[in-house]
């Protein structure tokens, strides 16, 4: 604990810059285990789509209905008079989806997915090549997962950062007014959305997402067998899966768009160097890092 | 305060740095996913390195659920509808459809390999055996799942007749029914399990479905059932079982057919 501290002042010194304003945010832990997760989701997420391709259907209960409907959402293909659409159905309300999801491809070569070409690794139809993709990634995003954990406990980044406090369920309001006019303050800590997000993936989604995960194989059914009564059957938990993804998909969405209007060099560079440019105190404000 | 701190000048370079930043890194993402795509064949470098997680994940489920940890079981009040055949469901091979004609009572269960007492079975003989009926779920790789009440003969029991030589480490299915065609002839289907599945005791070879005889389309005469495991670990149209020690001279060499297409040959997640 000691020397993780002692390690990081020592990296604070090396680069310590000359002007006050520019803090050390992130610690080379929270730096590594965020790349590590941005790739491994990239993978996850890309292969995962292909995986779905082989079953574009999402049941709720203990298995999918043939002899009667259990179906929440289905992604398919039909012939019209017009020439074959794609369509896309969400508690039998159907959309045309048609380029996108169902029918899609390059003109004149549409073929029968779910989702496109552009969307799934591999390109091509291969669920047992995605399978292997997807569930090498799911080991890193649960070991990077268990270090951030451990690493964030020892070097105080949960209890400094993250853990909610009195104060944050006060700004919650102006936080969000903020937040909605792009008002957006450089300061050493999170702001209460930062931390409803961040902890929200984190503690929410992610394990989630593993939990559904595991539920979804007939061996760990095996050995957790109450995980699929407690998540509703294991097409629920397979449903669960697939949204929670589209959560995760709309973080990332919010996260790029927040750092694009924030300032992505100077958000870049925290979450690269750790080095991070706070807003210069204002006349009668307290020193940068205190400031909220 | 300081909400846009910088220029308006800055801002346009800016705007214009993050549009091309953006094309620049979606081309290289898009020739970086062909590249990707290339590298992932059966037996590329790339590929076998992302499969080593699935050594790390059968290794991590056998710790886990050790020997005997039983697939969960359902009630009569959980089979909904017919269990949905998938993959081959009318074999179109002379030599079944003759089998078929007669109700199967020329087929047999060859047992044969690293045993002691090879065996040839038929269906009676089989169904004469102790049985077990268990109501369970199938998952298929695909995604969906099923639930239906199989009945059969625990494969350890078959094991025992045969007695296994301690040298055999796997144990292969042979079946009727023709999955693919090659250059060098028919292929017919074929897999396979390690001896800890293999004398599992929800292992059985089914030759009940939902209170009936096995239909054709399920695998008739006889399928395996492997509970832990998804469904193209279970064979239907069942004919031999072979004892071997390792998977060299069973079709491409990876223990089964789809294997040999690219999954993986641990199939319990």
């Amino acid at each position: 604990m000691e020397s993780l501290a002692r390690n990081q002042a020592a990296e604070a010194d090396t680069a310590a810059p000359s002007d006050a304003t520019l803090i050390y945010r992130q610690s080379r832990w929270t730096r590594l285990t965020h790349w590590l997760w941005a790739i491994a989701l990239f993978f996850m997420l890309l292969s995962g789509l292909q995986i779905f391709n082989a079953r574009p259907q999402l049941y709720i209960g203990k298995e999918s209905g043939f002899g009667y409907n259990n179906t929440i959402f289905a992604i398919g293909a039909e012939n019209t008079v017009t020439g074959p659409r794609g369509y896309t159905e969400i508690f039998g309300k159907r959309f045309d989806t048609t380029g996108v999801l169902g029918w899609s491809g390059p003109a004149g070569q549409e073929t029968s997915r779910a989702f496109p070409s552009w969307a799934t690794i591999p390109s091509y139809y291969d669920l047992g090549t995605a399978r292997v993709v997807h569930f090498f990634f799911a080991w890193v995003l649960t070991t990077t997962l268990l270090v951030w954990l451990v690493a964030s406990l020892i070097n105080g980044h949960l209890r400094r950062d993250l853990a909610p406090r009195l104060d944050d369920f006060r700004r919650l309001p102006r936080d969000i007014v903020d937040h909605a006019r792009f008002r957006f303050h450089h300061t050493r800590e999170y702001n209460t959305l930062q931390k409803m997000a961040y902890g929200g993936v984190l503690f929410v989604l992610l394990p989630l997402m593993i939990i559904t995960g595991l539920a979804m194989s007939p061996s760990m059914n095996s050995v957790l067998p109450f995980l699929n009564d407690l998540l509703g059957g294991r097409q629920t938990a397979r449903t669960i899966h697939f949204t929670v993804m589209l959560l995760l998909v709309a973080f990332f969405v919010i996260h790029i768009l927040m750092i694009l209007a924030a300032g992505p060099i100077n958000e870049l560079r925290s979450i690269i160097t750790g080095w991070y440019r706070t807003d210069p105190p204002a006349n009668g404000d307290k020193a940068p890092e205190r400031s909220a | 305060m300081a909400k846009f701190e910088i220029s308006p000048k800055l801002q346009i370079s800016r705007r214009k740095f993050l549009t091309s930043a953006s094309l620049g890194l979606s081309g290289i993402m898009l020739s970086g996913c062909d590249a990707f795509d290339s590298q992932l064949g059966v037996g590329d470098g790339l590929r076998s390195f992302l499969e080593s997680a699935n050594g790390l994940t059968w290794r991590a489920q056998r710790l886990l659920a050790g020997r005997d940890a039983l697939a969960p079981e359902f009630t009569e009040a959980d089979i909904r509808q017919p269990q949905r055949p998938n993959g081959v469901t009318a074999p179109d091979d002379d030599f079944y459809k003759g089998l078929l004609a007669n109700d199967f009572a020329d087929w047999r269960l060859e047992v044969s390999g690293l045993v002691e007492k090879p065996l040839s079975l038929s269906r009676d003989q089989l169904m004469n055996m102790p049985s077990r009926t268990q109501i369970t779920r199938h998952d298929c790789v695909e995604g969906w799942s099923c639930i239906a009440k199989w009945t059969g003969t625990p494969l350890s029991l078959v094991l025992d007749q045969a007695v296994v030589k301690p040298q055999a480490r796997y144990v292969i299915f042979h079946c009727l029914d023709t999955i693919d065609r090659s250059l060098a002839g028919d292929i017919k289907y074929y897999g396979s399990i390690d001896l800890i599945d293999a004398r599992h005791p929800q292992t059985i070879l089914a030759y009940g479905l939902n209170g009936k005889p096995l239909p054709v389309e399920n695998g008739a005469p006889l399928r395996v059932r492997v509970e832990r495991q998804l469904g193209y670990k279970m064979p239907k149209y069942l004919t031999k079982i072979e004892l071997v020690d390792s998977f060299a001279n069973v079709g491409g060499g990876r223990g089964g057919y789809w294997e040999d297409n690219g999954y993986d040959w641990y199939g319990g997640i």
